[in-house]
């Protein structure tokens, strides 16, 4: 079975080999998910296609691999088959797991020249510091969002306020939402102030909180957390007070997908949510919004999120030397501003915000820059080794304290020796 | 009959194959498995013991499972039974509108669990779903019901319900429908009142249904997550999370998979003691009919 | 029940009250998601009985994701299920009925476990298995576990062995061989009982959700419920309407054949259920 199997492999080397030789041609796959509504798979294909007419020897064959999750699990499936993907889009918190899965390699090892390294630091640098690790550049971004505040500006108008001026503060935000929360004659709440969805995937929003406060949630080895620090119990104690001690924000957990629907609804005059959902409001929203910077603490801060091209380990020399042609080619500010444009993704790197058709957009929709400008004080997501397993205990310890199961502090404990206890092998 | 006995073989072999590939082997494998750590990167899999059981011993989240499910059986079978008998009576007489009853009734077993989930998360939407309307106006407060820990599971209990009796009332009409006339007519010549002909003649005739029912019902307890995953992921903090469903966040997106086939294991225990029960159980009840 | 042990008076009218409380509460939530599938997109949070009615959210979610797929990979499993159910299930129960053979009552023991361990539980080794297989993110990968059914066999088993012995040994003098026997004497008597476990495999495999959702990742292989939890997952939240609407889609094939033979259903079920 297995000679047979090698004798296959061999056969089929040999036909490409002679494929190469008489067409010089390298066949990439490209795996992409798509989070975000639109035709997608239509401007990926044309992207694909005019990146063939310019490089001929390259044939890009894109395959849309449903969701991120989907993605990843087909990408490493396939990895661990020995039929893995050229080049893929996934999630830049899966680096580490890709990594550990030996799947990927890093992009300077396949791309020297001088040339390479300036373009791999054309990037904002907020998208790379979930990009590199141990000095190396694993991924480049491509698809990459960051957490804002939308706001109501008629309820803001309503209740007195300022409809121009977002809360820029913590304090701020809670007078802000007490003004805005409505209750009804027996004291029964019709329209809250402030909403931060928690399912999911809380320790994102979370991150909107922590970073402001002045801490981070891991180290850049990604082999240790620091769940029980004093600024971030701080953080957790905030958000539950929005629900428990303010009354501005329904207690207990907020469902992630129906929080667009509720800010639409006037269920909520304020929202936090993704840059990715810009195009969604601005399309469903029937009021004046804005759109701001997540409050500051300590300082300014989000995280980021997204997606960035990974290139798998196991493709032949020349299939990677094209993947990162490709990767190049897409990221080029052109093509990223139009893809920021089209997705409502944040365009990657600061040329592309200089590219003329990129400034006319943000003279006709202000609001589009806002994730860009937060870029300077944002912070990497939460990313470790055994990702999935250390987001959960942060995430069961976070529910825990929203739906008052345990005191943040204890919570955060919980959560952080949760996580030592998982990333005891990485710590060498 | 040499020859039949190899036709008979035969005859069973394709269906016996696939039966082994896809049912017995992999009963054994997950126990095999459950002893040897996760393959990663190019380290290959290795001889633990009972290092992945006791992992389980320190999981939290496991017991949580372990606890949830056992209170969402508790929740979801003795109600889903005792509705389904009801239904089913219901259904038989000549009430008025029964044929609307039973289609009522009926229709939630033909849906998708996951269309079902989806419905019911709209229902339970805080601020302005179906549920939240109707406690408003009859004047309580909003609550976040899948948000909450103190309600979350109550309401996937409810779903499963929802979706569960009215294939339980279909068993009970069957059997309902074959009980002789002759016994309800001895029963109102020696003036038995209502009460005492359902309670002593009816429910006993419906014993073995019961277990049948109970059976499945079981068996449902442990096989149903899909509006897990759908509507709360488990959450919030592991409220909602069930066996099947750890196994699966386990095996599928942590890519543990021999903690996952130890988890496995403990499925199959639990369904195994619960055959064992219905065996020894069936063996005194119903030799009494 | 015989209409001597009907409820009477005001005991009759209390349980009709309650029987018909209990339907209302059990067709409420589909009526609601009915209702706002029906209607643009405002009315989802607010309702209002004169709202306009519309069929847009239903062609809003049939182009926001490739439905249509979905459908045919759903058929094209239910199908390939079904059909290979029937064929291993008859022949392994007509063995069972009919057969002598060394091992028969230890084998049908083996059958039985799987009524019982069904495959939904074994999730991480049958998908080790397809992976070896190599081929996961396909329909026979959906369906290969589930074929060789310890209930269709059970059921048909039961169903063979009340056909009387005269008729299969009438066929055999006149000549006929095992397989002859099989298909005029045997499946054509248990007619009713092929259409009870049909709609049972059916509305089973076109609702099964858990182990489609983990051996497929593509279009290509989805079923339409897992297509439908992709179509409602994504990252910028739900709009009521248009999740409705691909909702009642998903589930309008059995919906729409379960309202139209209600007594056929129904009947079916209470068939595969008699044992």
């Amino acid at each position: 079975m297995k000679a047979l199997q090698r004798a296959w492999r061999m056969i089929a080397a040999g036909f490409a080999c002679f494929a190469a030789s008489a067409l010089a041609q390298t066949e990439i796959s490209f795996y992409y998910p798509i989070a975000v509504g639109g035709p997608i798979t239509k401007t990926i294909d044309q992207m694909a296609a005019d990146f063939e007419k310019e490089n001929p020897g390259i044939k890009v064959k894109p395959v849309y691999s449903g969701t991120y999750q989907e993605t990843i699990v087909k990408a490493l499936t396939a990895h661990k088959a020995g039929t893995p993907p050229t080049t893929a889009i996934l999630l830049s918190t899966d680096m580490y797991t890709l990594i550990d899965e030996d799947a990927i390699v890093a992009f300077d090892d396949v791309a020297r020249g001088a040339d390479d390294k300036k373009w791999m630091e054309s990037f904002y640098p907020a998208f790379m510091a979930n990009s590199r690790t141990g000095g190396k550049t694993w991924g480049i971004p491509f698809q990459r969002s960051t957490i804002v505040l939308y706001w109501n500006k008629e309820l803001f108008k309503e209740a007195g306020l300022d409809p121009n001026k977002a809360p820029a503060t913590w304090a701020e935000m809670v007078s802000t939402a007490q003004k805005l929360t409505q209750r009804d004659a027996s004291g029964n709440v019709t329209r809250w102030g402030v909403q931060i969805p928690s399912s999911g995937f809380p320790y994102w929003l979370f991150q909107g909180l922590t970073t402001p406060n002045g801490v981070e949630l891991m180290n850049a080895a990604g082999n240790e957390t620091y769940f029980d620090r004093k600024e971030v119990v701080e953080a957790l104690q905030y958000w539950v007070d929005l629900g428990r001690k303010h009354r501005v924000m329904a207690p207990g957990v907020i469902e992630w997908g129906t929080t667009p629907k509720d800010f639409f609804e006037r269920k909520t005059a304020m929202m936090w949510t993704t840059t990715g959902n810009l195009t969604n409001v601005k399309n469903n929203a029937k009021f004046d919004f804005g759109v701001a910077m997540l409050p500051a603490s300590k300082r300014r801060g989000s995280p980021t999120g997204g997606g960035n091209f990974y290139v798998f380990k196991k493709a032949t020399k020349a299939q990677q030397e094209a993947a990162v042609k490709f990767a190049r080619w897409m990221t080029q500010p052109e093509r990223a501003a139009q893809w920021g444009m089209d997705t409502g993704y944040v365009a990657v790197s600061p040329a592309a915000w200089e590219t003329a058709r990129m400034k006319e957009y943000v003279k006709g929709f202000p609001v589009a820059s806002v994730a860009r400008d937060q870029l300077q004080f944002s912070v990497a997501e939460l990313s470790t080794h055994e990702n999935q397993r250390v987001t959960k205990a942060l995430n069961d310890g976070l529910q825990a304290a929203l739906t008052g199961a345990k005191s943040p502090e204890q919570a955060m404990k919980d959560a952080q020796a949760e996580a030592a206890r998982i990333l005891k092998p990485y710590k060498k | 009959m040499r020859n039949g006995a190899v036709t008979g073989w035969l005859l069973l072999l394709p269906a016996a194959a696939l039966l082994v590939l896809f049912t017995h082997w992999p009963i054994v494998g997950s126990v095999w498995d459950s002893f040897y750590s996760t393959p990663k990167g190019s380290r290959p899999p290795v001889f633990i013991g009972l290092d992945n059981y006791q992992a389980m011993v320190a999981d939290e989240v496991f017991w949580k499972s372990l606890w949830n499910n056992l209170w969402f059986a508790l929740g979801t079978i003795p109600v889903s039974i005792a509705l389904a008998l009801a239904m089913a009576l219901w259904v038989n007489s000549t009430m008025r509108g029964r044929t609307w009853l039973r289609m009522a009734f009926f229709t939630p077993t033909v849906l998708p669990m996951i269309a079902v989930a989806n419905i019911w998360l709209f229902f339970y939407t805080p601020q302005y779903g179906l549920l939240e309307k109707l406690t408003t106006a009859l004047g309580f407060g909003t609550h976040n019901w899948l948000g909450s820990e103190s309600t979350a599971l109550a309401c996937v209990i409810v779903v499963a319900i929802w979706k569960e009796a009215g294939f339980f009332m279909i068993f009970y009409l069957a059997a309902l429908q074959s009980i002789p006339p002759s016994l309800s007519e001895a029963a109102a010549l020696e003036g038995a009142s209502r009460g005492y002909y359902l309670r002593r003649i009816v429910l006993p005739l419906l014993m073995p249904t019961t277990l049948f029912i109970l059976v499945n019902a079981v068996i449902n307890a442990v096989r149903m997550v899909d509006h897990i995953i759908v509507m709360t992921k488990g959450g919030p903090n592991n409220a909602t999370s069930l066996l099947l469903f750890h196994v699966y966040q386990v095996g599928f997106s942590f890519w543990d998979t021999g903690y996952a086939a130890a988890l496995t294991v403990v499925l199959l225990v639990v369904l195994a003691v619960a055959a064992l029960g219905q065996f020894v159980f069936l063996d005194k009840k119903v030799h009494y009919q | 029940m015989s209409a001597l042990y009907e409820p009477r008076g005001a005991w009759r009218t209390l349980e009709t009250t309650a029987a018909w409380l209990l339907g209302a509460f059990w067709i409420l939530p589909l009526v609601y998601a009915a209702w706002t599938a029906f209607h643009p997109s405002e009315y989802s949070a607010r309702f209002d009985l004169f709202a306009p009615w519309t069929l847009e959210n239903f062609n809003r979610a049939w182009e926001a994701a490739p439905f249509a797929r979905y459908f045919l990979n759903s058929f094209l499993l239910v199908t390939m299920v079904l059909a290979g159910q029937l064929v291993l299930c008859t022949l392994a129960a007509y063995a069972f009925a009919r057969f002598e053979f060394p091992g028969r009552e230890v084998a049908f023991l083996l059958v039985l476990v799987q009524l019982m361990i069904l495959p939904d539980v074994l999730i991480v080794e049958n998908y080790r298995t397809l992976s070896k297989l190599g081929i996961l993110d396909s329909i026979p990968a959906i369906g290969l576990p589930y074929i060789a059914s310890a209930f269709g066999i059970f059921l048909l088993r039961q169903t063979f062995k009340t056909v009387p012995r005269e008729l299969d040994e009438a066929a055999r003098v006149e000549g006929a061989g095992w397989f002859t026997v099989l298909m005029r004497v045997y499946v054509p008597l248990a007619k009713p009982v092929y259409l009870a476990y049909g709609l049972v495999s059916v509305s089973y495999h076109w609702n099964n959700f858990l182990w489609p959702l983990i051996v497929t990742n593509s279009v290509h292989s989805r079923p339409v419920t897992v297509g439908l939890q992709v179509f409602s997952s994504g990252d910028q939240g739900i709009d009521w309407s248009i999740i409705t609407a691909a909702t009642l889609m998903s589930s309008a094939p059995l919906l729409i054949a379960f309202l139209l033979f209600q007594r056929q259903f129904v009947q079916s079920f209470m068939r595969a259920g008699i044992r």
